[in-house]
């Protein structure tokens, strides 16, 4: 079948890209426009994106993907890739959310950094973000959507270290970075197994090849790719990096860390479908991240009192819960893309709702200094408490739609890893539940615990703004992504159909038990936190478990337990090997060598008759060796 | 016998016919045109011809031809590339020895003489480099489109005679520029003789200088070998001298030192891609079917040249040198094109030549501006944490130093890459072996200058970098970008050779 083509997709990404590279080379002379410039280009390509959409809903459903190809990239003999890219129904639906919130977090950040001297240099960054990102699902081959991947990568690095005359957010920009890189490793993996195994690496390519390819293979492919997306994606158990890299301005927060970048891995997921239907014990594991993951994140957010840690950890267990039903298969990509989205709004609305509450805090993070601040900052609190009922699932919010789908086909997924993963996601829709009641009660209820220069206010209309759309798209996308089914119906000729459908529980009886556990989760909180005074002081003398979740479930303490210390100890030997051994041999190696090189430089003497003579004897060597050849 | 008149073809001529038609003007330039005018006068005369050439050689791309100059001369797409190569990077050069602030006053003058002083003082430049630019672009427009071993010939002293004087003009450091100057010629019309003696043997051989002639006698396989084998190796002396691959390469540390820099730049760059561009065409149509004969020791010297210039270049402390010894290894590098022997060998020379060529001229003219009170400084212990003093120009000079280590994003890693796998395929493992090997050995090298100019506290010593001129920047500016482009974009440029590139015989 012949993909159509076209030559306006390179637009999406072309125009964010050229305002990222105008910022930065016009420097400080753009300081006064730069911000808006960004803004307008970013907003541009979200409108390109929504004309291609009007273009793709003209035709019918099998012809709607698109391909442009950009120019030829390495050609060798036959090593041979195009730089190209490919719309169709999936990387739309990322486009718009990347431009589309990516446009709002730039009207917000107008004001949040206003007073940042290098607001300019901030705007560059997010604009290669959105153009990196849009690559990375925009790429029409793994190696394509590799340097998107790279690419989100060094603006994430750029940007939670944008901060970096602060140690500690350098350090954590670097962080992130290095734990990052082993997902990238395992993302080159898969690009190298795959071009050994099948000779390409383009989507179509790889998808036609997968019925050749040794379930070995595909399963080795399907492995590193999963390492990939749990790098990208903060999951267990590289999810460490997440909280630390709430170090970055809170737009940056929600725009990568919480809507578009941390999602990438379920795109890869998604993206790879074919791959994971084809290699079943992968695809087993993937469902097992998410599993661990979503209750882990869930388990963290419990205990933090930084507002955005406790956020940056319901992401971590939200995406938990998009990896865990792109993991069962073509029944589940289609809801997790539809959570994927909707989480978008509602998440990255409390991120913004979070900074803004900052905003009006001199930047305190702490919940247990806020309180009371429903009076004074009546928007934030009302959109922050739409985003909170959407993640809660309550109907009609987004989150009722989408996460009621991906607890109903867990529990659909048949026999007893159905029941598991079913009540995985039950139970963690309650601790959700609480957790969110529990930021929602110390931030907004309760009696100030303000510090005393603390005069909180609510943000200007350009930060609202922007929440107050997002709180819209909360409370309205999972209704209209799965009215009619138009998105499972949308992104149909994309996944291979499965009819077979073992229904273990009825899905109103999932939708009022996901009701049950989230109101014993508000519940508990409200009985926990709202019936008494809270410390403006965390308290010490708390229970083991409090500890525990408090410190991201020892996860730091494993690392250091099982890989730093061993590593450390590991590193000391090898330099003490180092010192002796090796370099004992390269110092020989090297003295030996600088000693040639000297004895042979001394035949450079600078004398022309010596020359001469090399040339003679080279010459007489020449004939000799020939004469040697031919005998 | 009567006398045919000869006939020409004076389109496909006209790229040569105009630089030399430049190269004369300029030297009436230099009778006529007054003091103050004459150089901005000879920099616009050598710029335009050079640009109308590349401009002319663009309109006959895709002809061919054996008979341009009475079977003297061929055109074809291996040719257009490699002069256009050559404009390319001569037009680059022109740039930076425009600067005249490197050349003596008078070049007659004794070092040190009060004819000297005066001439200083009184202001005068040497705008003779201009013009003996031109007839050695010339030159080297010639040496790879030569069908006869009788044009090769001239076209090698066409383009190594300005050479000579070229590296004797310095301005400072007088004595050393001289006998750098008297050392490439003496061993220059040393290897002249070789080849010259080279010649007679391939007419002992087949009693013609054509290389078609030459090349019947090869296929039929009559004559006597002893003749043919002679004729070739001696031949190949004077190549391999011109390249600068050991053991024929004892001028090259010495000359590259003691030359004006600029004029090292242009000497590195341009002789070796007509060199090469020679090289390749005899080894590819003449020699080809007597590969059995020389492949294997042609293989030991690249061998040789690579480990030999890759490893002495870890003693120098001098930057000239250093670099001098790198294009040594180079020379064995582009070596492996040679003994490919097959299509995307010959493909990956050229992109290699050029590519190393433009990163040569830049990295030259980056050596230029590094200065103290009594000009370049060298050494390159005080080229250290040159990188916070002046940031963008030690940037540049690293990106150069990554592209000849070949490292991946710069043109040197495609270059390396394309010429190391068209050698591989084509059996020559223990090449390639070597090849990447010293490659290994010279990243360390020039990482090592990259550390030095970046992670070390500058000296206070009164290095410092001199503001590059508009015409320096340029250069600097345009190799940088090509070097980087063809880094990463390199597709446009290999189909571009690769449709292009087919000897004609």
């Amino acid at each position: 079948m012949m993909m159509m083509t076209s030559t306006s997709i390179v637009y999406l990404i072309a125009l964010p890209l050229a305002g990222a590279v105008i910022l930065l080379l016009a420097g400080r002379r753009s300081d006064k426009w730069g911000h808006l410039l960004a803004t307008a280009l970013c907003a541009s390509s979200f409108f390109v994106a929504l004309y291609q959409l009007s273009l793709m809903f003209k035709r019918p459903s099998q012809e709607r993907a698109v391909s442009q190809k950009l120019f030829e990239w390495i050609s060798v003999g036959t090593f041979k890739i195009d730089a190209g890219l490919l719309l169709d129904q999936l990387s739309i639906c990322f486009v718009l959310l990347i431009t589309g919130v990516g446009s709002l977090i730039h009207i917000y950040s107008i004001s949040y950094m206003a007073h940042d001297p290098d607001r300019r240099r901030f705007f560059a960054f997010l604009n290669l973000f959105i153009a990196a990102m849009l690559l990375l699902v925009l790429g029409d081959s793994y190696l394509n959507l590799y340097v998107g991947w790279e690419g989100v990568g060094l603006a994430s690095y750029l940007l939670i270290g944008f901060w970096n005359e602060k140690p500690a957010y350098a350090t954590a920009s670097k962080k992130a970075f290095v734990m990052n890189r082993i997902g990238d490793m395992g993302l080159s993996f898969a690009i190298m197994i795959a071009f050994a195994t099948m000779g390409t690496v383009s989507f179509i390519g790889v998808q036609a090849a997968v019925e050749q390819t040794s379930t070995l293979a595909l399963t080795g492919i399907g492995i590193m790719l999963l390492v990939a997306a749990i790098g990208k994606s903060a999951q267990f158990p590289l999810q460490a990096w997440l909280g630390d890299a709430m170090a970055g301005p809170t737009p940056v927060s929600a725009l990568i860390h919480a809507a578009t970048m941390v999602t990438a891995g379920v795109y890869l997921i998604t993206r790879s479908n074919f791959i994971f239907d084809a290699a079943p014990s992968a695809q087993l594991l993937v469902v097992i991240v998410g599993a661990i993951t979503l209750m882990f994140g869930a388990l963290i957010g419990t205990a933090k009192d930084d507002i955005k840690k406790a956020l940056a950890a319901s992401t971590m267990s939200q995406i938990g819960y998009m990896i865990l039903c792109a993991g069962l298969g073509p029944v589940g990509y289609a809801f997790a893309i539809m959570h994927l989205l909707t989480h978008g709004f509602f998440k990255a609305g409390m991120f913004l709702g979070a900074g803004s509450v900052m905003h009006g805090m001199d930047d305190e993070v702490n919940m247990r200094k806020y309180g009371a601040l429903r009076k004074v900052m009546p928007i934030t609190f009302v959109t922050f408490g739409l985003g909170y009922l959407a993640i809660l699932g309550i109907p009609p919010f987004a989150g009722f739609y989408s996460k009621d789908m991906i607890i109903e086909t867990a529990f659909n997924a048949g026999g007893i890893k159905g029941i598991i993963l079913g009540s995985v996601t039950l139970l963690g829709a309650g601790i959700t539940a609480f957790y969110m009641t529990r930021v929602m009660i110390l931030t907004f209820t309760g009696t100030p615990r303000w510090d005393e220069k603390a005069q909180p206010h609510e943000s200007p209309w350009l930060m609202w703004l922007p929440m107050a759309i997002l709180a819209l798209g909360s409370l309205t996308s999972g209704y209209l992504l799965s009215s009619n089914d138009s998105l499972v119906k949308w992104l149909s000729p994309l996944f291979e159909s499965h009819e077979e459908h073992h229904e273990l529980l009825p899905p109103i009886l999932v939708s009022a038990l996901a009701l049950v556990m989230v109101a014993i989760g508000v519940a508990v909180a409200f009985l926990k936190y709202s019936r008494r005074e809270i410390d403006a002081v965390a308290p010490k003398n708390v229970s083991i478990f409090t500890r525990i979740a408090r410190e991201d479930l020892m996860q730091d303490r494993l690392n250091e337990a099982l890989f730093m210390r061993p590593g450390q100890e590991l590193t000391k030997t090898l330099v003490k090997t180092d010192a002796v051994i090796i370099d004992g041999a390269v110092r020989g190696i090297g003295r030996l060598t600088i000693a040639t090189a000297l004895s042979l430089r001394g035949v450079q003497n600078g004398f022309v008759r010596s020359y001469a003579a090399f040339i003679l004897i080279g010459a007489l060597a020449m004939i000799v060796a020939i004469w040697v050849v031919v005998q | 016998m009567s006398f045919i008149s000869p006939t020409l073809d004076y389109t496909l001529l006209s790229p040569i016919l105009i630089l030399l038609g430049g190269a004369l003007i300029g030297v009436l330039v230099e009778a006529f045109v007054s003091k103050a005018l004459r150089s901005s006068t000879q920099l616009t005369l050598t710029i335009g011809t050079l640009v109308l050439s590349l401009a002319q050689l663009w309109k006959i791309r895709n002809e061919q031809s054996m008979g341009a100059a009475m079977g003297s001369v061929v055109i074809d797409g291996p040719a257009i590339l490699l002069q256009a190569s050559i404009l390319i990077i001569a037009i680059l050069s022109i740039l930076v020895i425009a600067d005249t602030d490197h050349f003596t006053a008078l070049a007659a003058a004794l070092p040190g003489s009060e004819q000297e002083r005066h001439s200083i003082q009184t202001g005068n430049q040497v705008t003779e480099v201009y013009p003996l630019t031109l007839f050695a672009i010339s030159g080297m427009m010639v040496f790879p489109v030569a069908t006869d071993l009788i044009t090769l010939f001239v076209a090698l002293e066409m383009l190594s005679l300005p050479l000579y004087l070229m590296a004797g003009l310095s301005r400072r450091r007088r004595l050393a520029s001289q006998e750098a100057a008297l050392k490439y010629f003496l061993l220059g019309s040393f290897s002249s003789a070789f080849f010259l003696f080279g010649m007679a043997y391939l007419y002992g051989y087949s009693a013609s200088v054509s290389l078609a002639g030459i090349r019947e006698s090869v296929v039929g396989g009559s004559g006597n070998d002893v003749l043919l084998l002679l004729g070739m190796a001696f031949i190949s002396i004077g190549l391999l001298f011109k390249v600068g691959a050991v053991p024929f390469h004892a001028w090259s540390p010495d000359v590259y030192q003691g030359a004006p820099t600029p004029i090292t730049g242009f000497m590195a760059a341009a002789t070796k891609v007509a060199a090469f561009g020679a090289m390749l065409r005899i080894y590819y149509t003449v020699f080809a079917n007597a590969e059995w004969s020389w492949s294997p020791v042609i293989s030991m010297i690249a061998i040789i040249t690579m480990l030999f210039g890759s490893f002495v270049a870890l003693a120098q402390r001098d930057v000239k040198r250093m670099l001098a010894y790198s294009s040594i290894a180079h020379a064995g590098f582009l070596l492996s094109g040679v003994i490919a022997l097959n299509k995307s060998g010959l493909d990956a020379s050229i992109f290699y030549l050029f590519a190393y060529g433009v990163a040569t001229v830049g990295a030259f003219a980056i050596v230029t501006l590094v200065r103290d009170s009594s000009g370049e400084v060298t050494d390159l212990n005080r080229w250290r944490g040159l990188g916070k003093r002046s940031p963008w120009v030690a940037s540049a000079f690293a990106g150069f130093l990554l592209a000849f280590a070949g490292i991946p994003l710069t043109s040197g890693f495609i270059g390396k890459f394309s010429i190391f796998s068209a050698a591989y395929e084509s059996g020559a493992k223990g090449v390639v072996f070597a090849g990447v090997l010293s490659s290994a050995v010279a990243a360390f090298f020039y990482i090592r200058v990259i550390v030095l100019m970046f992670f070390t506290d500058p000296m206070q010593d009164g290095t410092s970098v001199e503001i590059p001129s508009a015409l320096t920047r340029s250069s600097i500016i345009f190799s940088i970008l090509v070097t980087i482009a063809l880094g990463v974009f390199p597709a446009p440029l290999l189909s571009f050779i690769t449709t292009l590139a087919t000897f004609i015989r």
